[in-house]
């Protein structure tokens, strides 16, 4: 594909950066500034690097990252709303010698598929579960998820969620760290460069833990959703940082003795 | 090598399962069919099958797509309540076209319902469960012995097709035990090649897409005429049915399953008090032996419908005759199994109408 | 003296997020006043200072941007890392478009 790139002099430089293959050229339809697409980067470059591309298989949600399979250059399978663990569970049973990882945002992993979820990681499924929180419901129009803070203002609590009505936001993550069956937890961004790299160290240990049939290895990624949350990218992630951080921190939650 | 045996409905099902080459059961547990999920257990995992007891139905048949998906022979099993919140699942596995068994021992219902045998889940199974337009090949069972050879059939036929298989059964011929034998099969000789599965991208291919998300209408409606070719090939194909007298039959039972078996009964006393009864018993629901009805229809003076539910499989009865003669239901609900006696008598019954119409004419 | 290093944009897939421009330390970056098909200001270089950090291109979440720097302790690289060769790429330096 003929990009169409704005390039001055790099004679004497040698690139030490590029767009992974193991993403299709296909661009990327989230919006500006979502934090999906850093993720989708980050873990291709993973893929990539670890030389896996032929043996890694992905499960996509409902949610914005539907049409992930558009995107990640690997065999992938769509899972109906909440159920891609279950999905990415029974991938794994048939081939066990494969990479096998989903990828949930908060409604597909915390509200319908909380029961897939729990039980995935408390059977200590050898996969990768990626959950891309922004506590809020992007693909749908901008409701309330169950990561949803006290007081954030959604379609579906539009005076600001309340406990009376609402409950509380749900820390799914420290409730899997808890069971035996996870291995590694691990709460990362994308909103700074130095974050970006310690999502990649993150995933590239999961994948090793996977060749070495650890158990379930989950990455929660704290992510930002300026459509849903009505800002630009820039200041999606400063709010995200300001309000989201103490509730969600990032962070090696669960790491191997 | 071929064995004969004394079993269970359930067990010769789960028996068959292996024989048959299933590499993969997800299930729960539900009366009156968690013997399948039990033997499976301990026969399946001894034997190699992968054999997880899941966290719910919805699990279990979310599972069933992703391992289809991968390219291995899966399937699961539940009974009614099981099977409706699988129904979503079933919908998403038939648009992805992909093979699997989904077998359903019924019980009484609607609701928590009973755990005793019923054919209440007829509309269910045959005229798709889930949303949208798809169908499930249906076979029905009628005896322990088919409940495992259908097993074998079940997994070429969704191999043949790329769709999804259910077994309908019941309760009673889950738990009923019978002689069963089981055929010569070897699953090496079955392997179907599954160039879609994604089983990891080798760089001679692109990468495969198991999905049934098609957001353009255009491309949806390729996909549905695509389905719609394939239900037709189906029913050109593998539509079955066992005929019991009824060469020279004037009053017909259609029935099916168990209540086949019950009207077989009184076919035969009705026959031996000179009744010209016969029995058609579809076999597989969909695709339905609509031709062998109407055919049927032409010559008999009478129809009647023998079903454990309220009047389901009636309305695909009435579909064939297409008014060519009347027809007659009896059922009962609830889980009850009508007793042939009944069944007789209301054979009997459609035969003295007939009677008293026939003179009326003159 | 800093090392040097370069960017280039794949400018009809940016979106103008200003990720990019926020991260980067040298202040390097920025949008240009032209818009591409989509209708997003892209990013450009702005500044002659770019070290090749990488910081810009680990931020983007449209991985629209290539990273060039000067390698001082003289090991052979290459020109570029090619990481997957079933895939074509072609790039185009439009020289057009070089001074926005």
């Amino acid at each position: 594909m003929e990009r169409h790139m704005i390039s001055p002099d790099v004679s004497g430089l040698a690139c030490v950066y590029e767009r992974p293959g193991t993403l299709t050229d296909t661009p990327f339809h989230y919006c500006p500034g979502c934090g999906h697409g850093v993720v989708h980067r980050v873990l291709m470059e993973a893929v990539d690097e670890l030389g896996i591309q032929e043996e890694t298989i992905g499960v996509a949600p409902v949610g914005c990252s539907v049409f992930s399979y558009n995107y990640l250059n690997i065999d992938m399978q769509e899972a109906a709303h909440g159920r891609a663990s279950a999905v990415a569970t029974a991938v794994k049973r048939m081939l066990p010698g494969k990479y096998v990882f989903s990828y949930q945002g908060d409604g597909d992993l915390a509200a319908i598929g909380t029961a897939e979820t729990i039980h995935t990681a408390n059977r200590g499924e050898n996969i990768l579960v990626l959950f891309i929180n922004n506590a809020i419901y992007g693909m749908t129009g901008g409701q309330m998820a169950p990561t949803t803070l006290l007081g954030m203002k959604t379609t579906t609590s539009p005076a600001g969620r309340t406990v009376e009505t609402a409950g509380f936001p749900l820390k799914i993550t420290e409730m899997l760290a808890m069971l035996p069956g996870v291995y590694y937890v691990s709460r990362n961004s994308v909103h700074t460069p130095g974050a970006v790299r310690h999502l990649k160290k993150a995933i590239l240990k999961s994948f090793r833990y996977q060749k070495e049939n650890r158990g379930t290895c989950f990455i929660e990624v704290v992510s930002n959703c300026p459509s849903g949350w009505k800002m630009t990218p820039l200041e999606a992630n400063r709010w995200m940082e300001e309000h989201m951080f103490p509730l969600y921190p990032p962070g090696e939650i669960k790491v191997p003795q | 090598m071929s064995d004969l045996r004394l079993m269970k409905g359930n067990e010769a099902l789960a028996e068959a399962a292996i024989r048959a080459g299933c590499q993969g059961y997800f299930g729960y547990p539900i009366t009156p069919q968690s013997e399948i999920l039990e033997y499976l257990a301990a026969e399946g995992r001894a034997r190699g099958m992968i054999v997880l007891q899941a966290e719910s139905e919805v699990a279990s048949i979310n599972m069933v797509y992703g391992g289809a998906g991968a390219g291995a022979r899966v399937m699961t099993s539940s009974s009614s309540p099981g099977i409706s919140l699988m129904q979503e699942g079933l919908s998403y596995i038939a648009c992805a076209e992909l093979p699997c068994l989904v077998v359903n021992v019924s019980r009484g219902g609607p609701g928590l319902g009973t755990i005793q045998p019923s054919q209440g889940d007829y509309f269910q199974a045959v005229k798709g469960g889930g949303h949208g337009d798809y169908r499930l090949l249906v076979l029905a069972p009628s005896s322990v012995q088919e409940m495992a050879d259908f097993v074998f059939d079940a997994f070429d036929l969704a191999d043949k097709y790329r769709t999804p298989v259910m077994i309908l059964a019941d309760g009673a011929l889950g738990q009923m035990m019978e002689k069963v034998t089981f055929r010569e099969y070897n699953p090496a000789e079955h392997i179907v090649a599954k160039p879609w599965a994604t089983t990891g991208k080798p760089k001679t291919r692109e990468r495969n897409i198991i999905t049934s998300l098609h957001i353009e209408p255009e491309m949806m409606e390729q996909i549905n005429l695509r389905l719609q070719e394939k239900y037709r090939l189906i029913a050109e194909n593998e539509t079955r049915c066992e005929h019991f007298h009824t060469e020279d039959a004037e009053y017909l039972i259609v029935a099916y399953g168990l209540a086949a078996r019950i009207a077989k009964g009184a076919v035969e006393t009705a026959r031996a008090q000179g009744i010209k009864a016969g029995l058609l018993r579809p076999v597989t629901l969909f695709p339905y032996p609509t031709a062998a009805i109407r055919r049927l229809a032409e010559t008999v003076r009478g129809v009647l419908v023998l079903e454990m539910n309220a009047g389901q499989m009636i309305e695909d009865v009435r579909l064939a005759v297409e008014g060519r003669v009347q027809v007659r239901f009896y059922g009962r609900m609830g889980g009850i199994i009508p007793a042939p006696d009944e069944v007789l008598v209301a054979l009997e019954g459609m035969v003295k109408e007939d009677a008293a119409q026939h003179e009326e004419v003159y | 003296m800093a090392i040097r290093g370069n960017v280039s944009f794949d400018i009809e897939t940016c979106k103008g997020c200003e990720l990019c421009i926020d991260a980067c330390p040298q202040e390097s970056l920025g949008l240009s006043g032209e818009i591409n098909a989509q209708g997003y200001h892209y990013a450009v270089l702005i500044k002659d200072n770019c070290t090749g950090c990488v910081n810009c291109a680990l931020v983007c979440p449209d991985a629209v941007i290539t990273v060039y720097r000067e390698n001082r302790k003289n090991e052979k690289v290459p020109v570029a890392r090619i990481s997957n060769v079933t895939r074509n790429l072609t790039v185009t330096i439009d020289d057009e478009r070089k001074n926005p």
